[in-house]
């Protein structure tokens, strides 16, 4: 983290900026991008010691095509949008993508009959390539299934993206083109004169024009901060995940995943963009925010179902357990509001989809905005920022290229150069180990720090707000 | 770092890890008069893991006398390279390939090496947090014993001041010291059996440390959103939950072999324990690759490990000689018994001539929980070896290599184990 000097933070707070947003999730990336990129000064608000350090860090990594969104639902709409644009840009901004294919398997009878509703459904969303297939051709597309499998349908453009570098990607890009960014800053309250928001915040007051809310999992309690009410409620909704080793990316191509029901997609099988396959997530309902708490017993049943669809799992060891926090509101779609007299834009409820939805969320807020504001001079040239090091399999690591400077993190093939070049980013450096472990994979394998904590806590000295270790003094140290 | 010599594209024997093992093996073969013996070490430095253990001792066997764990693998590195092993550093072997091919990366990218011989002896670790599938949050001060230690002993750093040490093995009671020599104070030690797994005696060290151990007792949860500051643990015998202030976790022990170069691979792995499948000559399923060291035998000490690599020196060595080529034949060891967690070697190779060369003598068992009773190799109905034992998990079992003869090649045998 670069540390903003007295002067410079001073005039940040005087100017009057014509966006604020509030969160660097994967919505306020894709947000501050298109604003910034418009020709709006943007400033974004972090609460957290970096981007993507709430909701935003534990899903599940797929590009949706919305084959299975509510029909005429905004989220719909904007996975729709989305989808369209991320592959347009993909290969401008370097975002790595793995064209695997979704199948929605029916494992009894009654979810055999709902396949054909599923058809109908994707049919409606516009996703026509829909195919209905029967247990042996599924069995041959992929044989390592279990055989019970009686029918599914096969959604051949659901895609496997990297989940970090993305929205990583989406904030640089406004970075480079002029939108700030701060950090561990909390917005405590704010106020509207008619023609200007004045934020209070733990590192000051900031001004702007329009402010858009994009807080996640505290999308209400601004929205109450704000504008005193919130026509929301967030009600977190955690998903735990197992990370099963590199042997198990082999066993399946497509992505595997479950006939719905009313509350959840359900449990998904899917490789991912690093390597591995994920086995998640549960729908577990819980008033904490925070707490992304995985439990023994639903891991060792999350294993359990994983073994009775892909039986092969029972030989391949886990590297990883995670949970994510879906920001989950009493309806279910997408909560957008407008409030044009107050020049606040709420975007609440961005649940599972947000990943793949979160280019189109930003479209569909620019369109709401600029429809009654006078819209922005379109800068004269948009910067595309470097090619970062690539984390995903499909591409080519750093380890395999000169002056690598060597492997750090032997299980994920993280060189020395790739950590410091992030610890050196002078846009966005990580602020705590778990960033670090975002852009570059470190700790993220099978040993899960047991050969390179230690060279990490040397190459990370003074740079995070939480060292992993500290130095021992001289007198307390008998070694 | 730029000192290291670069990986030639050819040699005679490869060795896959510059620890103990790989280290002893590595000289013998030059002793044994091999022309290049090529060392291919991912870390800046060989030794491997006693490079990270302050502590003694170490050095008994191969030097007749005592050093600290640092000392003795600059001693097993300088004597290797004495005899002309090329130590090549910061070189990770990326993938195994059939006809003795090997992918490397260096600091210059990427590579090929061709040897004629490949031993591989990549060690162990330990089982780390997300394996077990304990519960809780995942903040920072959760560790294994080895990532401690590094930091410890190579950085001068600690990462707590009063962790809870999880397990009794013989490497928890090494976690125990490294944390004295730091000013680190343990809490406790959990143990989840009645009694310590390292040998009964060990304990002492603990009480006279001050630390108490915690018998049939497990961890249950872990408490902290950017820092550990609590666990509850929970005891067998009261289904009493207790909640312990503390700020780090230490998952000791454990340990599995790191084969995870030969699983995406085409050699075959045992998937339950992660042991390569070798012959009683250490020969993988592809029988010019070779692996040795605590990787087949999770987990033996250092000296144990160097006398493993020099025996394992010789069978390449009459290997490359062709040797050994009158072995192809192979009988398979399955475990009847869900207590035993493995069995090395797993496969027996046969002469189709007479038998002339003595490879490892006898299998290594251990086990899964406290045994006693009467351990049989069988074929068939006929018991070929047994032997009584009374024995808990994590010590090493020994059971003589059945005799077997030309006809009893690709036999199944059947490992057993009765209870009494």
């Amino acid at each position: 983290m670069i540390p903003t000097s007295n002067h410079q933070q001073n005039k940040q707070n005087a100017h009057c900026f014509d966006i604020i947003i509030i969160g660097a999730g994967l919505v306020g990336c894709a947000m501050a991008r298109k604003f910034t990129l418009a020709g709006a000064s943007v400033l974004t608000l972090e609460k957290g010691a970096d981007i993507l350090d709430g909701a935003s860090k534990g899903n599940s990594a797929i590009l949706h095509t919305g084959f299975d969104a509510p029909p005429d639902s905004i989220e719909q709409s904007c996975i729709a949008d989305s989808y369209q644009e991320f592959i347009s840009l993909r290969k401008k901004l370097h975002l790595p993508l793995m064209k695997t294919g979704a199948l929605v398997l029916a494992w009894t009878d009654d979810e055999a009959e709902r396949l054909d509703g599923i058809i109908k459904k994707a049919y409606r969303n516009q996703v026509q390539d829909v195919e209905l297939l029967n247990a042996t051709r599924i069995l041959n597309k992929e044989p390592q299934l279990a055989n019970h499998v009686k029918a599914g349908v096969y959604v051949p453009r659901e895609y496997v993206i990297d989940p970090w570098t993305t929205p990583y990607v989406y904030m640089r890009q406004a970075l480079v083109n002029g939108a700030k960014l701060n950090c561990s800053c909390e917005v405590l309250n704010g106020e509207f004169n008619g023609e200007q928001w004045q934020l209070k915040t733990n590192q000051g007051e900031f001004k702007a024009r329009t402010v858009i809310n994009c807080a996640g999992l505290y999308g209400d309690v601004i929205d109450q901060h704000l504008i005193g009410s919130s026509t929301f409620q967030i009600r977190p909704r955690k998903g735990q995940f197992l990370v099963y080793d590199t042997p198990a990316h082999r066993l399946i191509h497509s992505i595997i995943l479950p006939v719905p029901n009313e509350i959840t997609k359900g449990v998904v099988i899917c490789r991912t963009a690093f390597g591995k396959l994920l086995v998640g997530p549960t729908a577990e309902e819980q008033d904490d925010r925070d707490d992304a708490s995985v439990d023994s017993e639903t891991l060792q049943s999350l294993r359990k179902k994983g073994e009775e669809l892909l039986p092969a799992l029972a030989d391949v060891p886990i590297n990883a357990t995670y949970a994510g926090i879906r920001p989950a509101t009493e309806f279910k779609d997408y909560v957008i509001n407008h409030h044009q007299d107050k020049h606040y834009i709420s975007v609440g409820g961005i649940r599972s989809t947000g990943l793949t939805a979160a280019l189109g969320i930003a479209n569909y807020v620019f369109k709401k905005h600029t429809d009654d504001t006078q819209a922005y001079s379109t800068p004269e040239k948009i910067i595309y920022p470097d090619k970062l090091h690539q984390i995903a399999e499909n591409e080519t690591r750093d380890w395999q290229m000169r002056g690598n400077k060597g492997i750090v993190c032997h299980c994920e093939r993280v060189t020395e150069r790739e950590i410091e070049t992030a610890l050196h980013d002078p846009h966005l450096a990580p602020a705590s180990l778990d960033g670090l472990k975002r852009r570059t994979r470190v700790t993220m394998g099978r040993c899960q720090g047991f050969y390179c904590s230690a060279k990490l806590s040397e190459m990370t000295e003074g740079y995070f707000q939480q060292a992993i270790a500290e130095n021992i003094k001289q007198e307390n140290y008998n070694g | 770092m730029d000192k290291s010599p670069q990986p030639p594209s050819e040699c005679d024997v490869a060795i896959i890890g510059g620890g103990p093992s790989g280290l002893a093996a590595a000289t013998e073969l030059k002793k044994l008069g091999v022309n290049s013996v090529v060392i291919l070490e991912r870390e800046a430095e060989a030794g491997g893991i006693p490079r990270h253990c302050a502590h003694s001792p170490f050095g008994m066997r191969e030097f007749k006398r005592v050093y600290n764990g640092a000392n003795y693998t600059l001693k097993l590195s300088q004597r290797a390279m004495d005899q002309g092993v090329v130590i090549c550093l910061n070189t990770s072997v990326i993938a195994l390939h059939k006809h003795t091919q090997l992918t490397l990366s260096t600091p210059h990218g990427v590579q090929t090496l061709h040897a004629k011989k490949v031993i591989i002896c990549t060690g162990i670790r330990e089982t780390p947090r997300a394996k077990r599938l304990v519960s809780g949050q995942r903040p920072l001060g959760i560790m294994t014993t080895g990532a401690l230690q590094s930091m410890i002993s190579l950085k001068h750093k600690r990462p707590f001041k009063q962790p809870i040490i999880i397990g009794t093995e013989l490497v928890s009671f090494s976690a125990l010291l490294s944390c004295r020599s730091a000013g680190i104070r343990p809490i406790a030690m959990l143990e989840k059996n009645a009694r310590i797994t390292a040998k009964y005696g060990t304990q002492i060290l603990a009480k006279v440390l001050g630390i108490p151990i915690y018998y049939e007792s497990e961890l249950s949860n872990i408490i902290g959103k950017h820092h550990v500051n609590a666990v509850d643990i929970v005891s067998k015998k009261s289904s009493f939950k207790n909640r312990l202030q503390c700020d780090g976790v230490i998952f000791t022990g454990q340990f599995i072999a790191e084969s995870s170069l030969l699983s995406m691979s085409h050699l075959k792995i045992d998937p339950h324990s992660a042991n390569p499948i070798i012959d009683q000559f250490g020969r993988c399923s592809d029988s010019d690759y070779f692996a040795t060291g605590n990787m087949t035998h999770p987990v033996e000490t250092a000296g144990y490990c160097w006398s493993n690599g020099i025996k394992t020196a010789q069978l390449v060595y009459a290997s490359l000689k062709g040797r050994l080529d009158c072995y192809q034949q192979h009988a398979r060891i399955t475990s009847a018994s869900a207590d035993i967690k493995y069995i090395i070697p797993q496969t027996i190779a046969i002469s189709s001539k007479k038998n002339e060369l003595a490879g490892i003598n006898a299998l290594q068992i251990r086990v899964n929980k406290a045994l006693k009773g009467r351990l049989s190799i069988r074929s068939g109905e006929k018991i070929l070896v047994q032997k009584n034992i009374n024995t808990l998990p994590e010590r090493r079992v020994e059971l003589a290599l059945p005799e077997l003869v030309k006809n009893d090649a690709n036999a199944s045998l059947q490992l057993y184990f009765e209870s009494g």
